[in-house]
C-alpha cells in the first residue's frame, strides 16, 4: 500500500537542501520502523518519492512524499515514531493513505501552492501595502526568468492565482509543479519592480504553507492539499 | 530555538550551509549554564571528511557522558566562509551551541596527517585565540593536540599547550578533574600546565629545551621544568571490549565520507610492515569481542539510519572472529536492505565468498597492496604478501567472475633498484596474464589491472625513521620508469598505471619527522596564505618553497640526509612500548631482506608486551 506523508521544515533546516532532505527521511524511516518496501537489486532503494522539491532557504508548512509500505501499519502511531526521530526543525505533521495509481503519485499531481513572503530589513517603503494592491489589476506581468541556458521575458500574471497583502508580508498562490511553476522570489522581485525599487538590494523570507493537486480540469481549477487528495 | 552563529545571508551565499549549523541527529545539546567544561573539538579539515573521522566520534561521546562536560564539534571553514569570517571579523564558533570557542575551557584538536597543519592554524585564527602558546593566558583556552600525528609533535611545539601522547579514551577525565580543580583554585595557567605534566601520557612542550649541534642535529632534549617528565608513556586501552564507543555517532546531513555505521572490530596491527606507522603505534593488537560488536551493530543501525555498515580496523582478516561477525552482518541484516562494506581483505576463498554475497561482481574489483613490485624489496619491507598469493587469489576471483584488480604500491622505499621499480610492471602483467588463461567463452571480456602508486615517506617510530628519502625530481623519474615499462608488457592495453605527485610527499617527509624548527616554515606558509594543502586544488608548492626560503629552513637536512643511528630524534622522548632496539634490528634486518614473522607466529620481542595486553597475552591467561 502507498501512504503520503506531510512535514513542515523551519529554523535552520531551510538551509538543508533538497537532496539531502530525501536523505534525511530515507534514515529516519529506518530509525522509525516504518515497513518501507525497497526495489530490488544489488543496490535496493527506498520507494519514496517527493512531491515538489522546496528551494534552499525557504521554510514550509506543507512538504509532502509518498511512500510504498510492504504491510499496513497504524499511521498515527508511525507519525509518532518519526516525530521520536527528526531533528528541531522537521516535524511530521500527518501520513494518510493514498491510491495505488500511478498517475496519483505526488510529483505529477502537484498544480499549486501557497507562500507567504515577507521582505527584510524593512526593504519596502512605508505605506506600500496600499500601492501593492494594484499589482494585480496590471493586464501583464513582465519579468526576465533565468535559466541555465537563456533569459526571456515571460508573463508571469496567469500563473499567479491569488495574490493579497496580509501584515507585512504577501500571501499568493501560485503554479507549481512539473507543468508550470512559479517560484515566490519571481512574484516579490516583480512587485519590488512594481513598487520602483532596486532589486539588488531587496532581500526576501519566504514560506510555503501549502501545496495543492488541480481536481478540476485545466480550465476550472479546483485545488485541494496534497493530504486532502483520496 | 538556536540562534546561528552566521546570518542568513552568510549562509546562503556559501557552498554547503549544512556544514555550519549542527542540529544533526545524535549531536549532543546541553545547557552551557549547567556544565563546568566546555570542550572545542576540532578536526582541522572540512566538515565531510571531519565528520567521517571515528575518533572524534568516540570522543564526542565519550566526553558527553558526563554532565558537568559539554563537548562540542569544529570543523575548517570551508574557504569562501574562512574570507567572510576574516573580513566581518566573526569568531569561530562550535556547531552545537554556535557559541565562539574563544570563550571555551578547551580547545582539542586532533591531527591525523601532515597536511592539515596550516589549517590547524586557521582554526586558532579564526577563533580569535594567539597562534603561539606563549602569547595565551588564562583567559584563553587550553589548546591540547591529539592523533598519530602527535607521535612527533615538534613541528607543532609552539602552537599547543599540551600534547595528548595516546588513545584519547585513558586519559582525559583526569585532565578535566584537574582542570576543574585549578579553575577553583584561581592558580596561574602555569601551574595547571605543571598539574597536567604530571598526568601520564600528557606533553607539556613549553617545559623542554633543546638544544642543537652546528649541523643541526639535537644535542639535548631536557625538562626545564621540575613537573615535567623526561619520557611520555604512550596511553592505551587494554580491554578493548569494555571501554568507550558511540552506540548514538552523529548523522551528517549532508554526504560525508564515511555515510555509514563503522564497527572498529580491533586496534593495532599484527604484521610488522617496516614502513608502517599505525603497525607500530597500535602495538600490541588488540581485538572487541565478538558478541559485543554484533550488539553494537544493531544499536547504531538503530540510532542512525544509516543503510551500511563497514568494519574498521588495520587489518580485519587477522581478526580471529572475523568470519563469525560477518556472517552475522550478512545474515541479520541482507534483508534489511544494509549495505556491508568489507574493508580490504586478504584475497582468499572465504572473502571471495563474502565479497560475492555482498557486492556486484561485474562492479567491484578486487584489492591487493604489494606495496613492492619485487619479492627482494617485499623482504626489505616486511610486507608478507607474495607473488604466488597474489597470483593464486586473482586466479580464484577471475574464475568466480572479477576482472578488475587494483594494486597498490610505494616508490623510493629503501634499497629500490630499477629492477624492483620494473617488478611492478612485471607483477600487473602476470595478474593480467593469470586472466587471459582463462578460455576466452569462460572469462567476461577483458580484464583491468590498475596499479597506482605513492612514493614513500619514512615516519617516527618505524623501523624505516633513518631511512633517507629523494628529491621531487628523482621520485618522478621513477614513476616514469614504471609508466615506461607498464607500456612494455605483453598486457599493456589491460593495464593501467596512475601516481602521486611528488610535491606533497616532500612536505609530508619534512613534517613527518621534523623538529621544532620547522614550525618556522609552518607559519610562514601559512601569513604566506597556505591552507587545505592536502586539497588537491588548494594546495600551491610555491608558497611552502618561498616559506622554506623565507625562514632559511633546509629540506635537505630533513629528508636527504642520512640520519645517524645513535642521532637524538625529535621524537625519542616519547615511549611507545616498542623499543628503539628493536627498530633498529628491524632496520637492520631489512638491509639484510631478512623477514620477520608477525606477532601471532613468533613474537619478535619489540617491547610493546610491557602493556601487558592484546596479541601479547594470547592464549597465557
Amino acid at each position: 500500500m502507498k501512504a503520503r506523508i506531510k512535514f513542515r521544515k523551519y529554523g535552520c533546516m531551510k538551509f538543508i537542501g533538497h537532496l539531502d532532505v530525501m536523505r534525511f527521511f530515507q534514515k529516519a524511516m529506518r530509525r522509525a520502523d516504518i515497513p518501507i518496501a525497497f526495489t530490488g537489486g544489488f543496490s535496493p532503494h527506498m520507494i519514496m518519492s517527493f512531491a515538489n522539491p522546496l528551494g534552499v532557504g525557504v521554510t514550509s508548512d506543507g512538504e509532502y512524499f509518498d511512500i510504498e509500505l510492504v504491510e499496513e501499519i497504524d499511521m498515527k502511531a508511525a507519525v509518532e515514531r518519526m516525530n521520536q526521530v527528526m531533528v528541531e526543525g522537521i516535524d511530521v505533521v500527518n501520513m494518510v493513505p493514498i491510491s495505488d495509481d500511478k498517475k496519483q503519485t505526488g510529483m505529477s499531481i502537484v498544480a499549486a501552492a501557497d507562500y507567504l513572503s515577507t521582505v527584510k530589513y524593512n526593504g519596502f517603503p512605508e505605506g506600500w501595502q496600499d500601492k501593492a494592491k494594484d499589482f494585480m489589476n496590471q493586464p501583464e506581468i513582465h519579468i526576465v526568468k533565468k535559466t541555465k541556458k537563456s533569459e526571456k521575458e515571460v508573463d508571469i500574471k496567469p500563473m499567479i492565482y491569488k495574490f493579497e497583502v496580509r501584515g507585512d508580508s504577501v500571501y499568493m498562490q501560485v503554479a507549481t509543479g512539473s507543468v508550470e511553476n512559479l517560484k515566490p522570489e519571481l512574484v516579490m522581485q516583480a512587485l519590488g519592480q512594481f513598487l520602483g525599487l532596486d532589486n539588488e538590494s531587496l532581500s526576501f523570507a519566504h514560506h510555503r504553507l501549502e501545496v495543492y493537486a488541480n481536481v478540476g480540469s485545466d480550465e476550472e481549477k479546483q485545488f485541494v492539499s496534497l493530504d486532502q487528495v483520496s | 530555538m538556536r540562534k546561528l552563529a552566521l546570518s542568513d545571508e552568510i549562509l546562503m551565499k556559501v557552498d554547503k550551509p549544512a556544514r555550519y549549523i549542527g542540529n544533526e541527529v545524535n549531536s549532543v545539546m546541553k545547557n552551557k549554564d549547567e556544565v563546568d567544561i566546555r570542550f572545542a573539538f576540532v578536526f582541522p579539515d572540512v566538515y565531510e571528511i571531519g565528520m567521517s573521522h571515528l575518533g572524534i566520534q568516540i570522543l564526542y561521546d565519550m566526553l558527553n557522558r558526563r554532565e558537568d562536560i559539554w563537548c562540542e564539534r569544529v570543523y575548517s571553514p570551508w574557504t569562501d566562509l574562512d574570507k567572510i569570517m576574516r573580513e566581518e571579523q566573526i569568531p569561530l564558533f562550535a556547531l552545537e551551541s554556535q557559541d565562539p570557542i574563544k570563550d571555551f575551557d578547551f580547545i582539542g584538536i586532533t591531527i591525523q596527517y601532515e597536511m592539515c597543519y596550516t589549517n590547524i592554524l586557521q582554526v586558532l585564527d579564526l577563533a580569535q585565540v594567539p597562534l603561539f602558546a606563549k602569547d595565551r593566558t588564562e583567559e584563553h583556552p587550553i589548546v591540547i593536540g591529539g592523533g598519530p600525528c602527535t607521535y612527533n609533535p615538534e613541528p607543532l611545539a609552539d602552537f599547543f599547550d599540551i600534547f595528548y601522547i595516546g588513545e584519547g579514551e585513558t586519559v582525559y577525565f583526569e585532565l578535566m578533574d584537574r582542570y576543574k580543580e585549578w579553575k577553583a583554585s584561581g592558580k596561574t595557567k602555569k601551574e595547571f600546565l605543571e598539574m597536567a605534566a604530571g598526568i601520564p601520557g600528557l606533553y607539556v612542550p613549553a617545559f623542554y629545551d633543546v638544544t642543537y649541534h652546528e649541523d643541526g642535529t639535537i644535542a639535548s632534549f631536557e625538562p626545564n621544568n621540575e613537573h615535567a617528565k623526561k619520557v611520555i608513556e604512550k596511553q592505551m586501552v587494554l580491554d578493548m571490549t569494555n571501554t568507550y564507543y558511540p552506540e548514538k555517532p552523529v548523522v551528517p546531513f549532508i554526504k560525508a565520507t564515511q555515510d555509514r555505521v563503522v564497527l572498529e572490530i580491533q586496534r593495532g596491527c599484527i604484521r610488522g610492515c617496516r614502513f608502517c606507522q599505525a603497525g607500530m603505534l597500535y602495538r600490541p593488537t588488540r581485538e572487541k569481542d565478538v558478541e559485543v560488536l554484533k550488539d553494537y551493530a544493531y544499536k547504531m543501525l538503530k540510532s542512525t539510519g544509516h543503510e551500511e555498515i563497514s568494519l574498521s580496523s588495520l587489518s580485519s582478516s587477522d581478526y580471529s572472529e572475523l568470519e563469525e561477525l560477518v556472517t552475522f552482518l550478512i545474515e541479520e541484516f541482507k534483508d534489511k536492505a544494509i549495505n556491508i562494506s568489507l574493508p580490504s581483505l586478504r584475497i582468499d576463498a572465504f572473502s571471495l565468498d563474502v565479497m560475492s554475497k555482498v557486492q556486484d561482481i561485474r562492479k567491484s574489483s578486487l584489492t591487493f597492496a604489494p606495496e613492492a613490485g619485487s619479492q627482494r624489496l617485499r623482504n626489505v619491507i616486511n610486507k608478507g604478501l607474495t607473488e604466488e598469493m597474489i597470483l593464486e587469489g586473482a586466479g580464484q576471483a577471475f574464475e568466480g567472475g572479477w576482472t578488475r584488480v587494483k594494486l597498490y604500491f610505494m616508490l623510493g622505499l629503501p634499497t629500490e633498484t630499477e629492477e624492483d621499480m620494473k617488478a611492478i610492471a612485471h607483477l600487473a602483467d602476470k595478474i593480467a596474464r593469470r586472466y587471459y588463461e582463462i578460455p576466452k567463452d569462460q572469462r567476461n571480456g577483458k580484464c583491468q589491472i590498475v596499479a597506482s602508486s605513492s612514493f614513500f615517506i619514512p615516519k617516527p617510530f618505524t623501523p624505516f625513521q633513518w631511512a633517507t628519502m629523494l628529491n621531487k625530481e628523482d621520485y618522478i623519474e621513477r614513476a616514469k620508469i614504471v609508466n615506461h615499462e607498464m607500456k612494455a608488457q605483453l598486457n599493456h592495453k589491460s593495464l593501467k598505471y596512475n601516481w602521486h605527485e611528488a610535491d606533497i610527499t616532500v612536505l609530508e617527509g619534512v613534517f613527518a619527522r621534523g623538529d621544532r624548527n620547522t614550525g618556522k616554515v609552518l607559519l610562514e606558509a601559512y601569513r604566506l596564505g597556505a591552507l587545505y594543502d592536502s586539497w588537491g586544488e588548494h594546495f600551491n608548492n610555491e608558497i611552502w618553497m618561498q616559506a622554506f626560503e623565507n625562514t632559511g629552513v633546509d629540506i635537505a637536512f630533513y629528508n636527504l640526509r642520512q640520519r645517524d643511528l645513535e642521532e637524538i630524534l625529535p621524537w625519542d622522548f616519547i615511549n611507545i612500548g616498542v623499543s628503539k632496539k628493536f627498530l633498529q634490528r628491524e632496520w637492520q634486518n631489512a638491509l639484510d631482506e631478512k623477514v620477520t614473522p608477525n606477532c601471532r607466529a613468533k613474537c619478535a620481542g619489540c617491547g610493546a608486551a610491557i602493556y601487558g595486553g592484546g596479541v601479547c597475552i594470547e592464549g597465557k591467561n
